[in-house]
């Protein structure tokens, strides 16, 4: 049974909206979620759905309406308890006029490392994300990727025990989100703790044990990917070529077709009947699979909820 | 690329014809405005008090420009013998409230604004004014004093507030002995010419502007002719007393042994007598003209 | 302490590599050129004009780097995020604060050390030996510098919870109101009732008064400036800065970082 690295109760968040501020409207509503120690946990949502501002409420950057959290046991009130906590903000942006090297030595010197300790540090995280070579060029010449992997860098630099990531994908190009996701998994086997915001749904599915969906500042369901979306099958998907134009078959016009391929979406127990109507038609059948339900479209489902509510509160 | 090349001297060649045209209107611009310049004095704001509040906390380096400001406007309007100095006041009077120990303000006035026209502006009261602030503001500048005295003997010919005035210098223990024999001796005989003449020979040695030391020296040269004059005359009265008639020729007084030689002026032109036996300048000399303009 | 230390030394880093300290290069140009031109103009008062003049330029130029770039010290690492991996870190804001406001000092105080040597050299060249009473130069410079400590103080304070616009035009307007809070104070005029003259006066304390730190009209002269002056208005300082910081570090503290 392990601890609770992370625990938020009742967290809200309220921001003033209107004409003249005088409404406010509620960003974040009673969040109340746990990530144990040593997992690595992804927060998922779309944009604006209050990901960020649980994350900034967490590392005290904005102050909460009502509610409380700890880390690691501690109030998120304790600035010391920063120590062992590691944050990577969203499109991170660093003092453009300093190298890599001076930056990271420049954030290290918060952590009361000695000079020795904090020179080897800067040199091992430099070569951990890759930015080595780059080391003493200015940061204002970096692109987007870079200034990502120095945001990593100085994230994980102190070797804290939790590590909150903000969009840690976003603006990489495959191999830098490959690289990203790389180190989530090292630090998972260092056993950290690992906290992480996405709206990239196959990251979280690949790297997360555990995944909260928040959609309108309110948890929506929190669990394993599986758990969330049940495992029941929907259905079977069969792709199929078909030469001659031979369109007397209902099933052909019921397929999507791309050039000569189709694709065909039916029930499972439909499966051989139709596999013999397509044999019959001239059909090559290219390939089976079963239709396993996504985050993603249990996402969307939330998404479309969402929208309806909030635009029947509006009408009325 | 030679084309690159090209269009980029091109470029710079119309440039430079581009400033030659500039400079060329700029000229005729120059000449057309002066065609309508008008003469007026301008001072935007008057107001010390003002002009004060707008220099923030720069008020002394203020001071410093409207100083120059004062010295050109002088420096113009004797260049163009224009006898209109009314503005040197305010000029003074902002430049002395922005920094109030500027003390060659406070002696520039006390010479420039007191003098009557052509020279200064005729305003022995505004000098006193001037000074009287000066000594307030630097109570240990016994020259200030000085000047008040001189303005009240020279131009106000006020001579009982010209001796107090050397009497309160007198005071300061930097002072010369002589401002103290000097305030007994205006009380008793108010205006002479050896007085005169010991005055602005202080002032003329002490100064160090050169534009005060220039009228200073043009005092002394109409000066020492009056001294002159009177000493020749004294020796025409020995003359008569001696032979009964006035002497009709400056030789007959070398010759009676009055005189060791015919005296010159400073201009190297000799004295001459008139039919009254009294000496006077010669009516070549440049002097007389310059005696006339101090009349006025 | 060692958390303000390390936001100093970066901060004056900063200031360095942003190329602030080029404006030394203009200062030195222009007093150069002063002392050309005065050379020219002898009216008896070369020394009065480079002195006045030398320190009008260090009080303005100083003026606009502690009112711009106070000002930008706090809004533009919260325009440019980089605020928000630093409060991430073991930091309390209040040091935060602190720190910027010692690294801009710092800068400061280099910028006017150096302006106050060509200030020297210049008026070296105008009057060869130097007297015993030009130090006081040195003392009127320092007083300069005490001033531009409070303008760094209340930039910040300002920039703590308004746009960078309204901040920059809030300090510039509380020093002009500064100058002339001497002149509230001493006030004479008949038509104000009694107890608007209270609330006047109160406001003049308020006030940060910069004519306490203004011994120009007495330098440019070779007067002498009292030590006890120096003292107290350096205690001054140092108390009105202490409040003013005070209060930017308890609205930073509880402001919400966009």
């Amino acid at each position: 049974m392990s601890n609770p690295a992370i625990e938020i109760e009742n967290l809200s968040k309220e921001y003033p909206t209107g004409f003249l501020h005088l409404k406010t409207k509620k960003s974040l509503a009673d969040l109340t979620m746990q990530v144990q120690e040593g997992e690595v946990f992804g927060f998922l949502g779309p944009n604006g759905a209050g990901k960020s501002t649980t994350i900034k409420l967490l590392m005290r950057l904005i102050f909460p309406a009502s509610g409380t959290a700890r880390i690691l046991g501690k109030s998120i009130d304790d600035v010391k308890m920063h120590q062992s906590v590691g944050y990577l903000p969203e499109q991170p942006y660093f003092y453009d006029y300093l190298t890599a090297t001076e930056v990271l030595d420049y954030f290290a010197r918060f952590h009361g490392l000695t000079p020795n300790d904090r020179r080897l540090r800067v040199e091992m995280m430099l070569k951990k994300v890759g930015l080595e070579t780059a080391r003493k060029i200015q940061l204002r010449k970096y692109s987007k990727g870079m200034l990502q992997r120095v945001g990593l860098a100085q994230a994980i630099l102190h070797d804290p025990q939790v590590v909150v990531l903000d969009e840690p994908m976003s603006g990489l190009d495959p191999l830098g989100r490959r690289e990203v996701r790389d180190i989530i998994l090292e630090l998972k086997r260092e056993g950290r703790t690992v906290l992480f915001s996405t709206h990239i749904l196959s990251d979280a599915e690949m790297l997360c044990d555990r995944v909260g969906v928040i959609v309108g500042g309110k948890l929506r369901g929190v669990g394993t990917a599986g758990e969330i979306v049940g495992m029941k099958t929907e259905g079977m998907e069969i792709l199929f070529e078909l030469r001659c134009n031979k369109n007397d078959s209902p099933l052909v016009s019921r397929a999507t077709r791309t050039g000569e391929r189709y694709r065909l979406q039916l029930p499972e127990d439909e499966l051989y009947a139709t596999l013999e109507e397509l044999k019959a038609a001239g059909a090559r059948i290219l390939s089976v699979t079963q239709i396993k339900p996504t985050l993603e479209a249990f996402f969307m489902n939330l998404v479309e909820d969402d929208r309806a509510q909030a635009s029947a509160v509006e009408v009325s | 690329m030679k084309q690159g090349w090209i269009a980029g001297t091109g470029l710079n060649v119309l440039l430079l014809l581009g400033f030659a045209v500039v400079c060329v209107l700029q000229g005729r611009i120059d000449a057309e405005r002066q065609a309508i310049h008008e003469e007026r004095d301008e001072l935007l704001m008057r107001s010390p008090g003002l002009v004060k509040k707008m220099s923030l906390e720069y008020a002394p380096l203020m001071g410093a420009i409207y100083w120059t400001r004062a010295v050109q406007y002088y420096g113009e309007k004797t260049h163009d013998q224009d006898r209109n100095l009314e503005t040197l006041w305010p000029l003074l009077d902002i430049t002395t409230t922005l920094d109030p120990h500027l003390l060659a303000a406070y002696r520039f006035g006390a010479i420039f604004l007191s003098e009557a026209p052509p020279r200064g502006a005729g305003r022995p009261d505004l000098a006193a004014t001037l000074l009287e602030r000066g000594l307030q503001e630097n109570p240990d500048q016994w020259r200030l004093y000085q000047d008040l005295g001189n303005v009240y003997y020279f131009d106000a010919k006020d001579y009982p507030n010209a001796s107090r005035a050397f009497l309160d210098g007198s005071k300061n223990p930097a002072a010369p002995i002589w401002m103290k024999a000097m305030a007994a001796k205006i009380a008793a005989d108010g205006e002479s010419p050896e007085t005169s003449y010991f005055l602005w020979r202080d002032v003329y040695q002490t100064a160090t502007d050169p534009a005060i030391k220039k009228t200073a020296e043009s005092h002394l040269r109409s000066l020492k002719v009056d001294l002159d004059i009177k000493a020749i005359n004294a020796m025409a009265d020995a003359y008569e007393k001696q032979t009964g008639r006035r002497p009709k020729r400056m030789s007959e007084l070398v010759q009676a042994g009055l005189l060791t030689e015919i005296p010159m002026d400073s201009e190297g032109c000799p004295y001459v007598l008139d039919e009254g036996g009294k000496a006077e300048l010669d009516s070549n000399s440049p002097l007389r003209v310059e005696k006339l303009l101090d009349k006025k | 302490m060692k958390n303000v230390y390390t936001v100093a030394t970066n901060t004056f880093r900063e200031a360095v590599r942003d190329r602030v300290l080029y404006n030394l290069v203009f200062f030195a140009l222009l007093m150069m050129g002063a002392a050309i031109l005065v050379g020219q103009i002898s009216l008896g008062i070369e020394q009065s004009v480079i002195v006045s003049l030398g320190l009008t330029a260090i009080s303005v130029i100083g003026l606009f780097i502690a009112i711009f770039i106070g000002v930008s010290l706090v809004s533009k690492e919260m325009d440019k995020r980089t605020l928000y991996a630093l409060l991430a870190k073991p930091v309390e804001r209040w040091e935060f604060l602190l720190g910027k406001f010692a690294g801009l000092v710092m800068t400061l105080t280099i910028n006017t050390a150096v302006m106050a040597l060509g200030l020297y050299v210049a008026l070296w060249t105008v009057k060869h030996p130097l007297q015993s009473s030009d130090v006081y130069i040195l003392v009127a410079v320092y007083l300069i510098l005490l001033k531009l400590a409070i303008l760094v103080a209340l930039a910040l304070l300002f920039s703590c919870f308004t746009t960078p616009f309204l901040a920059i035009l809030f300090s510039a307007g509380i020093y002009v109101a500064g100058v002339f809070a001497q002149n509230l104070r001493t006030m004479q005029t008949v038509d104000i009732a009694p107890a608007a003259m209270r609330i006047l006066k109160a406001v003049s304390y308020a006030l940060p008064n910069f004519e306490n730190f203004n011994v120009m009209g007495a330098v440019s002269h070779g007067r002498v400036v009292p030590g006890a002056l120096v003292a107290h208005a350096t205690l001054y300082a140092v108390a009105y800065c202490a409040i003013v910081l005070a209060e930017a570090a308890a609205v930073f503290s509880r402001r919400n970082l966009k």
